[in-house]
């Protein structure tokens, strides 16, 4: 409890002044970059970039201090693929933006396969959902558009966004969702090879001009993906994954594989072909027979077989985002390196959309770091103090003030009056 | 079997509410889809030398667990062996079996194929008729991967579409070809109620009853009024039946009826009530049903508005079968916080319970509670392992209707233990030996003693 006031104090100092200026002393310092994890650090925080790192760094004068007495320090973690600002009560579709279903709306003659659909445009960053992220120490996302009865395989487009209430999606991140397996089949004439016959039809339009299934805008958003661009293709099948591999290298396709409950299967050609894979390891069971070989080491085998593995949840991965941290402590459990599985958290993820100054705790990288209670991967531990570019994030969500409002003994009033 | 013999035994079955009631054909008195369950032969076993949390609140370092004839013989310091075989505890901790009040199991098994869709009779807002053992799948791979996480008892439910949905039943978790094999010896059924969305949605949406909250109330009331009847009626022909005892001759008995005798079970207090309810507000409207009719409600499940009601609940003996953190699905479920089952253990008298619902999180049901714990301690509120480990053994045993023979290591019950790698409440803890009945059915390190559904044999075969 002394350390939660000393964080506290320190924080409500610096809300007023420099509020991206900052030095974090003495800390186990889990760099998730090649340096590994160091005792005894310092971070040095300076206009919300780190500056520097080591053991016993001078303060600078007026910096704020934080002691961190040898609690574990973090990058920000990844959500994995998710919802955040574009979904707030599930079943409730008027508040939730994540699939395009055009098909219930246009003739069956007229395109529905829209491409040029870009979720990025829905984001709200005052959602109440991502605040409960947040104090989580989740501190970025990438919005990932589904596909529905009435929508297409190719789902659309989503970037990565940071959780501190910027409207703007990071630069350079944005990345094209293609769905398929048994679950996509309906879209696909009940088929998982029409599902490849469509997708070709689809290249073929975006390269050639022709307009079977793609508009105007459809060809030209697809266009930019062919030959280089970054695709995210949720599968799980590992005859499935094959499919998907061979497409990218005929398109020349950057391709990362979502779900990928049967990767273990075909980790030397993931590894051959460079392409990592985002996957969660609490789906150890057949759940499909798409996921007949899903087991419980898998983000473990990949590893050993050279693939980079971060973790994306296939449950409420919007409002339980904060499981994720539970994906990565049971992987490492399964035979997962424990450095292995805080970089699907945060420097592998963000290296694969792309961010390259976020991720890691090292010089020059943005100040989003995380001073936990104990092993973050553990799931006793707990998010004690939340920076973003430096700027302490306040502790705070919808469930905290719910907590506290019915944690506090009734009083003559009703509870309403205690906010 | 002779008139006389079945009046007594009708008179029997009605006079007392016996905790364990099993399910019996009012009409021939002979339990109907009893229980085969026979525990797998075993030796005794000593496990020397652990960290043991009892199950009621205890927690012992450097003890022994004793383990004969499928009972657990004794517990404590230094025990003797005598013939047992012994298992080194030391580093290592031991306690109950773990049991999971909320699982559909079987009745939504893995694979999810349509063929195998046995969990909501979605025809009618009340099938109290329906049994859930009658749509369990045993060759469903989540009981296995649910036992090498420590689960060795759990009740599979009827989903929530309907305002009652049928009868759950509880399962010991033994790999086994019928679900029969598998039921709990003499445990009561389960009731399945659900409040609030569910049920009004899916009938709604097709323009039937119940289409909002209000027609939710008026769809219980209607069914347990019928239900007072029916039961009145079975009870005025029992105490005629009664009176001639020894005489010749016979009253006409009521018409039977599968959905109400159901109904009229809980009544009784012969089948345990259990309500999917999210919203305080409707869960008092559910107290107040269950006033009016004069049945117990044993536990509200999945609750995540309990905390704001956490008193009433203790008050009332109600357990809180909830998730560790799970919310905002839908409106109901939007005041989830991650404190909520700490809040309602906090009361005196107190009946906390972590569920699933869910074939992974069965599997981690110890995470769920450590994630909890963490939460609550933070906050302030005092939760030792020895006490957070009732969540999911004697609190739910409770719940079950099944806390004489589970749930805890007094000496005599069920031999249901579990050893783990080191304290069960991390996410690095592994269930290493699950014991039920004392026979070894789970060893992670032995792969003679891991079960492998029909389902899963073969599934690896490759050239």
């Amino acid at each position: 409890m002394k350390r939660l006031f000393a964080i506290a104090f320190a924080c409500a100092l610096a809300l007023p002044a420099a509020a991206q200026d900052l030095l974090i002393r003495g800390a186990t310092v889990h760099t998730a970059d090649a340096a590994g994890t160091l005792k005894d650090h310092d971070v040095l925080v300076q206009g919300g970039v780190i500056r520097a790192i080591g053991p016993g760094l001078q303060a600078p004068a007026g910096i704020i201090v934080v002691e961190a007495q040898g609690r574990p320090l973090t990058p920000g973690l990844f959500t994995g693929l998710s919802g955040l600002g574009v979904e707030e009560v599930s079943g409730e579709s008027a508040t939730v933006d994540a699939n395009l279903a055009l098909g219930t709306l246009v003739p069956p003659h007229e395109a529905t396969w829209r491409p040029e659909f870009d979720l990025d445009l829905a984001f709200n960053p005052r959602s109440m959902v991502i605040p409960v992220a947040r104090v989580e120490g989740l501190t970025f996302t990438v919005l990932a558009p589904g596909s529905t009865t009435g929508g297409s395989l190719l789902a659309g487009q989503g970037s990565a966004f940071v959780l501190d209430g910027s409207p703007a999606p990071l630069a350079g991140t944005r990345s094209l969702f293609v769905n398929l397996g048994g679950d996509a089949s309906p879209l696909s004439g009940g088929s998982r090879a029409g599902q490849w016959m469509l997708l070709e039809q689809a290249v073929s339009d975006a390269r050639n001009g022709s307009d079977e299934l793609l508009t105007r805008a459809g060809r030209a958003a697809l266009a930019r993906y062919l030959n280089g661009g970054r695709v995210v293709f949720h599968v799980d099948r590992a005859a499935d994954i094959r499919q998907t591999l061979a497409f990218a290298r005929r398109h020349g396709l950057r391709a990362v594989i979502a779900g990928g409950a049967e990767a273990w299967q075909v980790a030397d050609e993931l590894r051959a072909a460079d392409v990592p894979v985002l996957l969660d390891p609490l789906l150890n069971l057949p759940y499909d027979f798409d996921r007949i070989g899903a087991r419980m080491d898998n983000a473990a085998l990949l590893h050993r077989a050279g693939v980079t593995v971060a973790f994306s949840q296939t449950g409420d991965a919007t409002h339980n985002a904060r499981k994720v941290r539970q994906l990565a402590g049971n992987a490492v459990a399964a035979g997962l390196p424990w450095e292995a599985g805080l970089a699907g958290l945060t420097s592998a993820p963000a290296r694969i959309f792309g961010i390259r100054d976020r991720g890691r705790i090292a010089v020059g990288q943005v100040a989003d770091l995380v001073l936990w209670s104990g092993d973050p991967l553990e799931v006793t531990s707990l998010a004690q103090q939340v920076w973003l570019a430096g700027k302490p994030m306040p502790m705070r969500s919808r469930q905290t003030e719910l907590r506290d409002r019915y944690l506090a003994p009734a009083g003559d009033l009703p509870r309403a009056y205690v906010k | 079997m002779t008139p006389t013999l079945k009046t007594r035994l009708l008179a029997l079955a009605l006079a007392a509410t016996p905790l364990l009631a099993p399910a019996a054909d009012a009409r021939t008195l002979t339990p109907v889809y009893p229980s085969t369950y026979e525990a797998v032969p075993s030796g005794p076993v000593l496990v020397r030398g652990a960290t043991v949390l009892t199950g009621d609140g205890q927690r012992l370092e450097n003890a022994d667990v004793l383990m004969r004839d499928g009972r657990i013989a004794a517990v404590g310091r230094g025990l003797n062996a005598g013939d047992a075989t012994i298992v080194d505890g030391s580093g290592k901790w031991v306690t109950p079996g773990l049991i999971d009040v909320h699982s559909h199991l079987g009745v939504y098994p893995a694979p999810g194929v349509n063929a195998h869709n046995d969990g909501n009779e979605m025809t009618n807002a009340v099938t109290a008729h329906v049994w859930a053992e009658h749509g369990v799948w045993p060759q469903d791979p989540g009981f296995g991967a649910a036992l090498a996480g420590g689960i060795t008892t759990m009740m599979v439910l009827p989903g929530s579409a309907n305002l009652i949905g049928g009868r759950g039943v509880v399962l010991k978790n033994v790999p086994a070809t019928t679900v029969q094999a598998m039921k709990f010896p003499d445990a009561p059924h389960g009731l399945k109620m659900a409040c609030g969305e569910n049920p009004k949605r899916v009938y709604g949406s097709r323009g039937q009853a119940p289409m909002t909250r209000m027609g939710n109330i008026a769809g219980y009331r209607a069914a347990f009024i019928e239900a007072q009847k029916y039961r009145e009626a079975w009870d005025r022909y029992n105490e005629a039946q009664e009176g001639r005892r020894g005489k010749s001759g016979n009253g006409e008995p009521p018409q039977h009826d599968l959905r109400l005798e159901t109904l009229a079970g809980a009544l009784r207090g012969d089948i345990t009530v259990h309500i999917h309810c999210y919203r305080a507000d409707e869960m008092a409207q559910m107290m107040d049903l269950a006033k009016e009719f004069g049945f117990r409600i044993a536990a509200f499940h999945h609750g995540v508005e309990a905390y704001k009601l956490a008193d009433t609940l203790a008050e009332r003996g109600i357990c809180g079968a909830l998730w560790a953190d799970w919310w905002g699905f839908k409106m109901e479920a939007l005041d989830g916080i991650q404190e909520n089952l700490a809040l309602v253990d906090r009361p005196a008298n107190s009946c906390a319970i972590v569920h699933s619902d869910s074939p992974e999180g069965i599997q981690r049901l110890n995470q769920e509670a450590a994630k909890v714990m963490a939460r609550g301690e933070a906050v302030g509120l005092k939760l030792p392992p020895e006490h957070v480990i009732r969540w999911l053994t004697s609190n739910a045993a409770r719940a079950l209707g099944i806390a004489d023979q589970v749930g805890t290591l007094e000496p005599g019950k069920m031999a249901d233990v579990v050893l783990w790698n080191g304290n069960p409440f991390s996410v690095y803890a592994k269930a290493e030996k699950v014991w039920i009945d004392g026979a070894l059915l789970y060893d992670r390190d032995d792969p003679a003693r891991q079960p492998v559904s029909d389902f899963m044999l073969g599934q690896e075969v490759s050239p």
